[in-house]
Parts: structure tokens; sequence; C-alpha cells
């Protein structure tokens, strides 16, 4: 039983809504400054909260999670008034006289349903969209990181308007209490496997959806390029990323075979500079969350076709939920760590004969949500761009795209749909309404029934936007 | 079954050779469209005719002429959609470049409807060309003609390789749905919609779905005569003009003020007689009601005693030839199916207000429509509907003719559907906007590296307030003389 009443929450917001209120450019700014005002005013509540969730460093909470919603906010601060405003577009001769503009408007009341890795940003950076674009709004942020999700529920409890925004904490009950009602959009972040439960609840109302999902992003290393830089920023992006429970962290390298030697001992040095001897004690390093995760991931290192694959790490610590950054090397393709996306420290590199073939390796899987090639090759390179489709590429580092709020953000095929981040966040919330402003003047014979050749001969004019044709046809040649 | 899998793979097969990603590839399509439509205009309007009883006019208006202004278009600017657009970088990615490339999103499928068969079917054809997909096109089986004609004719000009038509009703739209696409296009009833949204749900397929509702025209008391005369005129045209009301942006209903609607009434019947006559038996210019069905429906919706009463002009059926003669209803109950239903036919109800700003709630009191129209001089009401209401467009003095302005998105909101397309929007809609970053392998940031210590945790915090000033005393080791207590 669902501890929420989903449908009266709905049915307030949805007065809220209609009454105008969310619409104001000084509401949706007042909103963001509260927002704005929980990152900085509450700094250590969160970070304790993600602390005791996740143990994730403090720099790493700083970094990936509060200054990226305090910079998502502030872009949308600054940038809210050129958003709004509508756009005015060329009209052609067809409709002439005329005028036209697009005008974004708010979808209306909103479901935001975040994860439990990035849980503080991946709340808030939709539900800064959601509020940008003028919609109230429902968070339900992840159970499975409950300190973050206290957290979130009490703070915007007491900072936002919550008769426009709400938090709904809960599990499988209360979201499937809320996935019942009509929503006019809703946002998931997770996993393809929920991600079509909550498409297919928002069938039954025909409501649209941001699916950001994730999969196995992969990292191509070439020969010959700055091998300890490129190691660097493939550990941050992975170990680094709450130890590797991240949509967009690297999921596994491929790399040439003679390239394997230097490539691992670069990153067991690199590794050891950063984590030290017993990775296990490293404070500079994320917690698995939970028991459930620490078993699935300890499953796949247990897998017959992969325990005799690891050659760096692999420790475990189960009563802290720690395993230690593990490269293996060379595993099958059918064995599991290579078929569900890891979203833990484990890195399998993979062997081809010429860098070229992990194109064609990349291309027989599932779109990924990034895929990060290391080259000094400009062929190489360009080759990457035009044939491997995923979210986002990123070329010579990891992770950082996430933080360009030009980009959008988002996914394609298995690894989601719908885009966000800067104004893309505003569009994601926005419906793009066209307007079209005639005079009562223009008005050509021609449209109106009864049809002769002669309007015939106008109207394919009028509709090529051929004008000299156009006034043949006027004047009866 | 096996038919339908094996051309999904063959159109796979076909992406997967690349050649649909090539600009010459896309142009020589769109070409061949062009080409196509040019050699066969005669043969397209005899089959509109068959399936619809539309005038060459009509036919030629709504659809060959706005599928060759598309392509037309689209070949023009396909190479500029194609461009990656830069995006700005922040400043401590430094050296940095980003993009974002349109990439085609593979292979997709498109169902049409019956009301537009050639232009619905084509119009998005030509979005998923432009944007590289191979395409499977699935037309509507009530319009039989056009459906055999596509289906005959598109691999006699386009790629067949890559381009398929399908034929069938209602049991291969589902064997369709089973298989996995890239992209769903589909153009009909909300009721069809949520079955095909929850077939792409298994895949995570996404789909765009053009849809239809109740589009209500407001109509200001205009004291110009001449004003009025083309008012109403422009109704006329919107409401019985494109398939005789079978139209997803068709006129669904008119609200006036009270003392207007005698005037209203008065000028609709007389532009009615003119465009389209006053027998039954000779009404020209004037598309039949599709099939038996739908006749039925359309009838059903006036035989209701109650509705039936509010009959105000026409109302007299024609069965055997499917004809339903344009019909104008005063205040038919609003809660008759024909005021909580889509009409989409020739049946027009006024509602009357005691003041035309009451229209405003009365539309938002119903489900969003796909189309707004509004024919007003007054500045304020304007803006009022604007800020006000929502659809997926508004225009203004006019009706329908959003419709072929290209630089405008054509899609609803809520229930008439998500997703738009026309023009450039019809190339996003079938691509996937693929964000790139390019790095180089210079300046390395320390901060960003653990072991972590409070160094670079001031790195960091500066770094993301663009305090670049911060940042580089903070380097000099100069940043604790000009501490702010941050961290407290």
């Amino acid at each position: 039983m669902a501890m929420v009443d989903a449908e009266a929450i709905v049915k307030e917001l949805r007065e809220t809504y209609a009454s105008g209120k969310t619409k104001n450019y000084e509401w949706r700014v007042s909103q963001l400054k509260a927002l704005l005002k929980i990152a900085e005013h509450h700094e250590k509540e969160i970070v304790d909260a993600l602390n005791s969730d996740l143990s994730k460093p403090e720099l790493e909470c700083f970094v990936h999670e509060i200054s990226m919603m305090k910079t998502s906010c502030k872009h949308a601060l600054k940038e809210l008034k050129r958003w709004m405003k509508p756009e005015k577009v060329k009209t052609s001769l067809t409709t002439f006289p005329s005028s036209a503009e697009i005008v974004p408007e708010p979808f209306g009341v909103v479901l935001v349903i975040s994860a439990w890795n990035y849980p503080f940003l991946l709340s808030l950076d939709p539900v800064i969209g959601a509020i940008a674009a003028g919609n109230a709004v429902v968070l339900k942020p992840s159970e499975v990181a409950p300190a973050t999700s206290s957290v979130l529920a009490k703070l915007l409890g007491e900072y936002m308007d919550v008769t426009a925004i709400r938090v709904v904490e809960g599990a499988v009950p209360e979201t499937t209490a809320l996935l019942e009602q009509k929503w006019d959009k809703i946002f998931y972040t997770g996993n393809g496997k929920v991600g079509r439960i909550v498409m297919a609840a928002a069938a039954k109302h025909l409501t649209p959806v941001v699916l950001e999902l994730g999969g196995k992003s992969p990292v191509v290393v070439d020969s010959n390029i700055n091998l300890k830089v490129a190691v660097r920023r493939i550990i941050a992006g992975k170990w680094g990323c709450n130890n590797g429970q991240a949509c967009i962290s690297p999921d596994y390298i491929i790399t040439t075979k003679e390239n394997v030697p230097k490539l691992l001992d670069a990153m067991k040095l690199e590794l050891e500079k950063f984590y030290g001897n017993d990775p296990l004690k490293s404070g500079d390093i994320s917690r698995i969350v939970n028991a459930n995760h620490f078993h699935r991931l300890s499953k796949l290192l247990d897998d017959n076709k992969v325990v005799d694959k690891v050659v760096h790490g692999g420790q475990r610590d189960e009563n802290n939920l720690k395993i230690a950054p593990t490269i293996l090397l060379d595993v099958p393709e059918d064995s599991l760590i290579m078929k569900e996306e890891i979203f833990g420290p484990l890195l399998p590199i993979l062997t081809v004969n010429k860098v070229e073939d992990s194109i064609e390796f990349i291309n027989a899987r599932e779109k990924p949500l990034a895929a990060y090639l290391f080259t000094g090759n400009k062929k190489l390179e360009e080759e990457f761009v035009r044939n491997i489709s995923a979210g986002g590429l990123l070329i010579n580092d990891t992770t950082l795209h996430l933080a360009t709020s030009t980009l959008p953000f988002g996914g394609v095929g298995e690894s989601g749909m719908g885009s966000y981040h800067g104004r893309f966040s505003f569009e994601a919330f926005s419906h793009k309404k066209a307007v079209l402003r005639r005079s009562f003047g223009g008005d050509v014979p021609a449209r109106y029934p009864p049809y002769t050749p002669e309007k015939v001969r106008f109207l394919k004019a009028l509709l090529n936007g051929n004008i000299l044709g156009l006034i043949r046809a006027l004047l009866g040649w | 079954m096996d038919r339908v899998e094996e051309m999904l793979g063959e159109v796979r097969r076909t992406f997967k050779g690349g050649r649909t990603r090539g600009v010459e590839w896309r142009k020589a399509q769109l070409q061949a469209l062009l080409n196509l439509l040019a050699e066969n205009e005669d043969k397209i309007i005899e089959a509109l005719r068959q399936d619809l009883g539309k005038h060459p006019v009509e036919a030629y208006r709504d659809e060959v002429g706005v599928v060759k202004k598309s392509a037309t278009n689209a070949f023009r600017c396909v190479e500029k959609w194609m461009a990656p657009q830069k995006g700005r970088i922040p400043v401590v990615f430094f050296p940095a470049r980003g993009a974002v490339v349109s990439e085609p999103l593979g292979v997709v499928l498109i169902f049409a409807s019956w009301n537009f068969p050639i232009s619905l079917a084509l119009d998005p054809v030509i979005g998923a060309i432009s944007a590289g997909n191979t395409v499977v096109l699935k037309p509507s089986d009530l319009a039989p003609k056009c459906s055999s004609f596509l289906a005959n004719t598109i691999p006699l000009y386009l790629d067949p390789e890559a381009i398929k038509v399908v034929e069938g009703g209602k049991d291969i739209s589902e064997q369709l749905l089973q298989l996995k696409w890239d992209k769903i296009f589909f153009t009909g009833s909300p009721q069809v919609a949520r079955l095909i949204m929850s077939a792409a749900a298994k895949h995570l397929t996404p789909v765009t779905l053009e849809l239809g509702g109740k589009c209500p025209t407001i109509l200001d008391t205009l004291s110009n005569s001449s004003d009025l005369q083309v008012a109403v005129k422009r109704i006329v045209g919107g409401k019985w003009g494109p398939c005789n009301g079978q139209a997803c942006i068709g006129i669904d209903y008119v609200l006036v003020e009270t003392q207007f609607a005698p005037v209203l009434i008065e000028l609709l019947k007389k532009f009615i007689k003119r465009f389209y006559g006053e027998n039954l038996k000779t009404l020209e210019n004037l598309a039949r009601i599709v099939n038996k069905h739908h006749f039925e429906r359309v009838h059903n919706l006036l035989k209701d005693p109650n509705v039936a009463a509010t009959i105000v002009y026409g109302g007299s059926v024609d069965e055997e030839n499917m004809v339903i003669e344009p019909t104008i209803l005063l205040n038919p109950p609003l809660d008759a199916e024909i005021m909580t239903e889509e009409i989409f036919g020739p049946l027009l109800p006024i509602i009357t207000l005691n003041n035309i700003e009451e229209s405003i709630q009365f539309i938002n009191s119903r489900p969003k429509p796909l189309a707004i129209y509004a024919f007003t001089k007054n500045d304020s009401l304007k803006e009022k509907i604007l800020q006000e209401t929502s659809s997926g467009s508004l225009t203004f003095n006019d009706a329908i003719i959003q419709f072929v302005a290209d630089t405008l998105p054509f899609g609803g909101v809520g229930q008439s559907g998500f997703g738009r397309y026309h023009g450039k929007f019809s190339f996003d809609t079938f691509s996937h906007e693929k964000a790139v970053l390019h790095r180089s392998f210079l300046i390395e940031l320390e901060p960003r590296y653990p072991p972590w210590n409070d160094f670079k945790m001031d790195f960091v915090k500066l770094a993301y307030d663009f305090d670049y000033v911060g940042l580089v005393l903070l380097l000099l080791g100069l940043r604790g003389l000009f501490r702010r207590n941050r961290r407290q």
C-alpha cells in the first residue's frame, strides 16, 4: 500500500498551475533562488546525507552534486528571460501577410523520478528545468539513497512554494501510485527496465517522457598518446565518479593487444597514487550503495568466465560495502560483466587487433549513453564521431561533457530519449507553441471554392513560393 | 510476421551499410520524391477522388502541393540542417571544442492516416529521409487507393532497399509494433496512440504522436463588415475545406458572444451556399465521409434528439453516397457526444457566451487541442488567449494555414499528442542530437584527481563559481590572504 495520496497531490498542484502562478517570471526566479539557497545554506547537511548514503568523498559531493546543481541554477537564472522569449520566425509567401513566433509554454504538472547514485544533483537538476519552464512539479527521490531523500523532502518543504513543488518520498508502491496519475511530462533517471515501465504507464495518459538511462559506455584507447593523462582521466571518470556508479562512467576499455601492458602499468601506477596501497581504506572513493548492489557486483566478479581475468584489485569488504578498483583483462564477450551495465568499480579491458575494430565492436551492441576515445589520430577521431551512435561523445577525456551546459545531455536507443542541461532542460519541460498572426487583409479567392482552373494555377504558384507564377496567375495568363 | 521481419531486416542492413547517412543519398531521394509527385500528379488526384471524393484543387492544395513544398524546402536546406552546431564550452575545460551533431536514429516506422493519405504519409517520410534514416511506411487501409498507389509507386522512385511501404490493416500494424524500431511516427487517434506508445515502451522507442482534438475557434464581435466577411469565409474554409471537416486541425466548434450568433449564422449560410451549393444531391467541392463506419459515427452525433433540436442549418444526409450536408448547430448540449468527442466531420456547433473572454475558461476546462483559432482585432484579448490557453498551435485571424508554414513546428500537446514536425522540425524529429566534446591532452588540472585535500576543494569551488581571479591567487599561494569564510 502506498503511503501517499498521489491523487490529492496532483489535484492540488493542478489547481496551483491553473491559477497561473507558476507561469510568472518572478515566481520562477524566486523558486530558483530558493533552490540556490538550499545548496548554499545547507551544504553540510547535504554532504552528510550523501556520505551516509554512499560514503561519497566530500570533494566529489561538492564537485559532482552541489556545485553542478548551483551552476545549473545560476545559469537558469541568468538565461531565463532569454529562454522565455518567444522566437520570431520568418513566414513565407504562402501565408502572406502574416507574422509567426514559437512561444514556449509550460506543460503543466510534471513528475521527476530520480536516481540514487547522484541523489542530490539528479533530483534537482531536472527540477530546475521544470521550474524554469514554469511547471508545477513533484519530485520522487530514490529510496535507495534514503538520507538524501529525506534531506530533499525537508529542505524543499521549507524553502520552496509547496503549493507547486512537492517531494514525495517512497519506494515501488509510492512510485506506482504516482505513475497512475495523469502527468503532463515525466522525467525519469534510472535503468532501462524501469524506464520501460514508466513509458508504458505514461502511454495510458499520452504523457511525453524523458528517459535518462545508462548503458555500457566504452572507452577506446589508441596507442601513441599521452598515456599518463589519458589514464588519469579514465580513472577520474570511473572511480572518481562515485566509484563507477554513474550513468556515464566508463564501463569497459577497448585497446590494441600491444597497448595493453603499457596501459595496465600506467593504470596501476596512477590508481596507487590516487587511492594508496589499500584502496578499501581510502576516503577518496565512494562505497557500493547497498548490499543488493554489492552482491550484484560480486556476482559479476565471481562469474566462472572471468575469475581468472582479474589483473588488478579485486579486494572486497562486505561489511563496509567496499570494492577496490578492479581491472579485468580479456573477459569473454558472453560473460555476465559484458552483458549488463557494470555500474561499479570493475573495469574490463578488451583487446582488438586494430584500434579501428573497436567501432564495429561498439556498434554491435546497444547504443551507450557516452562513448570515449583517446587518440592523437584525427582520422580515427573523425571516424569515431561519424560512426558511433551514443548519447554523447567525448574525445580525449571522460564525463566532462556532462558539465557543459551548451551541450544536450541525454541518451539514444537503449540509453534513453530526450535530453536536458542548460537550455535543453528548459526545452525538455516546455511545449513549443506555434503562433501565427494574420490580418484580415490579403485574402485570395483561390482559397475558396467553387474551384476553377485559374485557382489551381494560382495555388500551385503559391505553394511553390513562385512569385512570377503568382503574378501570372493573378493576371490571368 | 516473417514478411515484415524480413523487410525490417533489409532496411536495417541498408542503414548499417551507411549510404543513407550521406547528403548525396538524402538529396537524391528527395529529388526522386519530387519526380514522383511531378510525374504522378494525375494519379494521386484520381486516387484521392476515389478514396475521399476530394476535388482536384483541394487534392492539390492539401496533398500534392504540400508535399512538394516540403520536399523542395528539405532539398534546399538539408545540407544546412546537417551541419554540426557549435557549443560554447566553460573556460575550465580549456582547451576544448564542443558541437551538437545530428545523426539519424536508424530505422523508423511511419503510420499515416486516411484523411490526408498522401501528405500525412509523405511529409514525415521527407523528414525521415532528410535525417538519413531508412523507413517503413504503413499507409492507412481506410484510403485503399492512395495506399496502393504509394505501395506501387514509391519503390519505382525511391531507394527500395531503404524505403519500404507495407500495406494492411490492424493485423499488419500489430505485427509491425512487435518489432524494434528506432523511432515511431504516428498520425491518428488518441486511442490507437496509446497502443502505439505502450508497444514502443517495450523497446524504449521514442515516438511522435500527431493526434487531433476539438479545435475551437473564437470569434470576437467584429464591427467592420469586411473583416467579418473575411473571418467567416476563413471559418467556412477551415471547417469544410480540408477534407470536409475530417482534418486534425479542422475547426471543431465556434465560440461567439450570444448577440453575435445570428449574424454569424447568416454569414455562414451565405458562404456555405456560395462555396458548396445548397442541394444535398449536388453539393460540390466537398470531400465525402471516408467510409460507412465514420458516416454512421458522424450521423449518430446528430441523432441525439437534444442535439437534433439545435440544428439551425443542414442536417440532411445521403447515406448511399456517404455525404453529410454542412451542418450548423446552435448551442447543442455540452454533455452530448458532439461536444465531448472530436467531431471529425462536417458538423459545426456554435457555442454562445456572454462575454468572449469566457472562451478561455471554456477551452481550458477541456483537453488541450491541436489548434486554436481566434478572430479578433483586440490585442489584449489576443495576449490573454496566447498566455492563458494551451494548444499545439494558435492562429490569429485565420485557420489551417499554420500547417503550411515550414518555420513553425507542427504538433500537439497533452491530448493532441507530442513531438513536432515540418521544415527543420521534421529533420530534428528523426535525428538524435549527439553531443560531441573534443579535448586535447594539454593542460591538466591537478585538482581534478584524488587524493583530495583542502587545496583541491578550494580550487574546485572557485572554478565552479567562475572566480578566475581567485583561482589564480590560489595557484600562486596568495589565496589565504583573501579567503572569505566559505567553509564555515
